[in-house]
């Protein structure tokens, strides 16, 4: 059923129950996400697709839209949170861009240009969860990880269906595991489905790094916002 | 099969959706959960070992390594803290010569500790895994081990009289009963219950939920949500099954209340559940109890079984056609499993991290399908409303909150335990009947409601649009440190975060910090206006209820108490930022020193 919702005030016609992040896009707004991947369940995890809906601050990845909703994203207090979660990110682990084989590549870099984080309100961790490198194809940068979780959700073994990644522990003290058995059946194309997936530098694909020149690297030739409006399935 | 997984396996009929229950059963045999027995469940299962290993590592009374003998958890609380906890705790190293985090070098004594296990009415307390003990002193302390130390069980020191672990006596042998009151609703004795529910299966079920809504009564737990509507949206639900859960996982710290209506009138809790089952024609009902509870748990079992037995529970309940059965599902350690969908998960044998909502339980719950969940205090008050009626009910407490409130009343006063009051009583009502003579200030609602201070909130009335209350009441007096105890509710936070989201895993351990920060003297204006900010970033985009509250320790006491905070605060000019600590920074020379010059000399 076709509905109507405001979005920044301009009215726009969409469907009922569609998700409003993806809305959004289709209407030239972009909201970023570390954790939503268009086609794929929500996850809503990191909170950084925060709008107001009717006022109250909603993750936009888990809002279906109806009829008369208010939506503001540019609206300055919601989009600080926006930048305020983003910023937590970068404190909370060890996200040392210029060093980092994902730079160019990595949503969380590429969502603080967005942002325009300059530096963190949050004070820096620099926690130290340690690397697992015992996997033939991939390795772990555990200080990395943000918990998005979409590795635990859609990487599965194609045989059994059972998970590859998971976190162990809980709150602050969890970090993600990877069950090398099953990382090490996985073919050349779910490796690199993994590793991009990551939406940092904690799933690295082993022999792989600083391939594209400064310039030409993923977000470099097209930004994470272009392809967001552009409807591009992760 | 495996011979060391069978029985476990058979007995869950190797449902993975049963996993809590089979690692319980593990560990009680073997008294932790072996790497092994994690890999052997795992092929059974179709799982991978990290995927159990999610499980378990999620849920706090899990063990992955021995653990001693007797493993012993202490209660950490802020309650158990006024009542003696350290002394307890000293006792606890010195008498079985170990250290806290660890087990004893004889392999007898694990030490660990908990958060609050639902006693706060008799602490300091500690769990023997299924069994408890409340009321400590050092000197009992040493009795106790000195108990064990000599071949005694728990449960023969618990319960000297060997009273069947089905029987009231049991529970009442290890932990009071702790009601301080009769009010109009709850523990009525002599209930005829065959009576009650004979004439509830004779009405329809759409009289049933309009009987809750005519009672207007709102859900216990807390959020307060109209228990009637949603009674109906779970009638209007479609699905194939639909499931009535009953939220005993009483974790909020100070609250105690479940704790009593399980033991004192559980089949009120039942029978409650029972009519939920009729009115949105539901056949299964599950009890989803904490694990601080495991010593009702046989006894709830019984009272189960007394149900069956009388024909009130099981197939054609009464010979009305209406079938209705109820299971007892065990936490293991986590008070996110609070959170209805987190508890979902968790019965589903999960990591018990809260859903994306939408869909609601009342939509997709339990297994996919239609489920309410209430409170256990809600379900003995439907017990009740279905019996008076509703009119009576609403005629109870105030307009906008119907009926009475169970108390758990916990700190300085001269009596705690559990009151039923009527909504509507102010703060200064409570506080004269529970024998609080100099109280500053009162936690309503645990950490994750807020802090009020007696001077200026005496006469607010306790009641939604006012202060809504979720059974626990902390009474701190004038000599009590506030700012000690907001750290500690922020370390209980910390420590309970399930970590899913951004805002409350990362700002919980900030927020935390700023609090460290101003009881060391090393806070200036800014920490505390930064404590406002990051405090509604939490509040405004945190996943679920534990998020979202999790700043309210700092936030309600700089409100009310901000003379605290400005005391501490660091006005001093200096070169220095106020948050630098000198003496940590330096604090590492002379150790280095050692290293690097004295034993290079040698």
């Amino acid at each position: 059923m076709s509905v109507s919702i405001t979005l920044d005030g301009q009215e726009i016609t969409t469907e009922e129950g569609a998700t409003l992040i993806d809305v959004a896009a289709d209407n030239g707004v972009y909201i970023p996400s570390l954790c939503y991947m268009r086609g794929k369940p929500c996850l809503g995890t990191c909170r950084v697709c925060s709008v107001k809906v009717n006022g109250n601050v909603m993750a936009s990845c888990t809002v279906k839209v109806a009829d008369g909703m208010a939506v503001e994203v540019s609206e300055p207090e919601v989009a600080d949170m926006r930048k305020a979660l983003v910023e937590i990110n970068f404190t909370e682990g060890n996200h040392n861009c210029p060093s980092c084989e994902k730079s160019g590549r990595c949503e969380l870099q590429a969502v603080g240009y967005e942002v325009e984080m300059v530096t963190s309100r949050f004070p820096y961790r620099f926690p130290v969860r340690g690397r697992d490198h015992a996997s033939k194809h991939l390795f772990l940068e555990r200080d990395r990880c943000i918990f998005c979780q979409r590795c635990v959700e859609f990487i599965r073994d194609k045989d059994s269906g059972q998970k590859i990644f998971s976190i162990n522990g809980r709150g602050s003290h969890a970090q993600i595991e990877i069950d090398v058995d099953l990382a090490d059946k996985m073919t050349p194309e779910q490796v690199t489905e993994a590793a991009e997936m990551c939406p940092v530098g904690c799933i690295i694909e082993k022999d792989l790094g600083y391939n594209d020149a400064i310039g030409k690297r993923k977000f470099d030739v097209k930004t994470l916002r272009q392809r967001a409006l552009e409807g591009e399935e992760s | 099969m495996n011979q060391k997984i069978h029985d476990v396996l058979t007995q869950n009929n190797s449902d993975r959706t049963r996993l809590i229950d089979m690692l319980w059963d593990i560990q009680r045999r073997d008294g932790y959960i072996s790497d092994d027995i994690v890999k052997l469940l795992a092929e059974a299962l179709n799982m991978s070992s990290l995927d159990i290993d999610e499980t378990v590592s999620f849920y706090h009374f899990y063990r992955t390594k021995p653990f001693g003998k007797h493993p012993i958890y202490l209660c950490d609380s802020a309650i158990g803290r006024m009542n003696g906890y350290q002394e307890v705790r000293a006792a606890l190293e010195g008498e079985t010569s170990g250290v806290f985090g660890s087990v004893s070098q004889d392999a007898q004594f694990g030490l660990d500790e908990t958060s609050c296990i639902g006693l706060s009415d008799q602490e300091p307390a500690m769990m023997l895994d299924d069994v408890v003990f409340t009321r400590l002193t050092p000197a009992k302390v040493r009795t106790i081990i000195d108990q064990l130390k000599s071949g005694q069980s728990p449960e023969e020191i618990a319960n000297p009289q060997n009273h069947a672990s089905s029987s009231l006596k049991y529970v009442e042998s290890m932990v009071d009963t702790g009601i301080q009151n009769q009010g109009p609703v709850m523990f009525k004795a002599g209930r005829d219950y065959r009576a009650i529910l004979q004439a509830c299966l004779e009405q329809r079920p759409d009289e049933i939920i309009n009987e809750v809504k005519s009672s207007s009564i709102r859900g216990r737990g807390g959020a307060g949500f109209m228990t009637g509507l949603k009674w109906q949206l779970g009638r209007e639900a479609e699905g194939a099954e639909k499931y009535i859960i009953c939220n005993a996982d009483e974790g909020e710290p100070g609250t105690f209340k479940d704790r009593v209506l399980l033991t004192q009138s559980p089949k009120d809790v039942l029978l409650g559940m029972i009519m939920g089952g009729f009115a949105i024609e539901s056949h299964v009902g599950i009890l989803y109890m904490r694990a601080e509870y495991a010593y009702i748990k046989d006894y709830l079992q019984r009272q189960i079984q007394d149900f069956r037995d009388a024909g009130l529970l099981g197939k054609d309940i009464l010979g009305s056609g209406f079938d209705f059965d109820i299971r007892i599902q065990m936490g293991a350690g986590a008070y996110i499993c609070g959170d209805e969908t987190a508890l979902i998960e968790s019965c589903e044998g999960k990591r018990g991290t809260p859903r994306v909502k939408p869909p609601y339980p009342i939509q997709q719950g339990y297994l996919g399908m239609p489920t309410i969940i209430n409170n256990v205090e809600t379900y003995a008050c439907i017990s009740r409303i279905i019996e008076k009626g509703g009119q009576w009910f609403s005629s109870l407490g105030t307009e906008a909150s119907s009926g009475t409130r169970l108390l758990s009343v916990s700190g300085d006063c001269a009596r705690p335990g559990v009151y039923e009051i009527e909504w509507g009583v102010t703060l200064n009502d409570v506080l004269k009947m529970v024998g609080a003579t100099k109280p500053m200030a009162v936690q309503i609602s645990g950490p994750s409601g807020e802090c009020v201070s007696v001077a200026k909130d005496g006469d607010r009335q306790i009641c939604y649009g006012d202060l809504s209350c979720n059974g626990s009441f902390m009474i701190f007096d004038q000599s009590r440190n506030l700012l000690d105890i907001v750290k500690q509710f922020m370390d209980f936070f910390v420590e309970e975060s399930c970590g899913i989201c951004t805002p409350c895993r990362a700002g919980g351990v900030d927020m935390r910090t700023k609090i460290e920060r101003v009881i060391d003297g090393r806070a200036c204006q800014q920490d505390l206006d930064e404590c406002v900010s990051w405090g509604a970033l939490m509040r405004a985009t945190s996943r679920c209820g534990l998020g979202t509250t999790a700043a309210k320790p700092i936030l309600t006491t700089l409100d009310k108490f901000p003379e605290l905070y400005a005391e501490k605060l660091n006005k001093t000019e200096h070169l220095l930022l106020p948050s630098f600590n000198l003496e940590e920074a330096i604090g590492e020379y002379d150790n280095a020193y050692k290293v690097l010059v004295e034993e290079a000399r040698k």
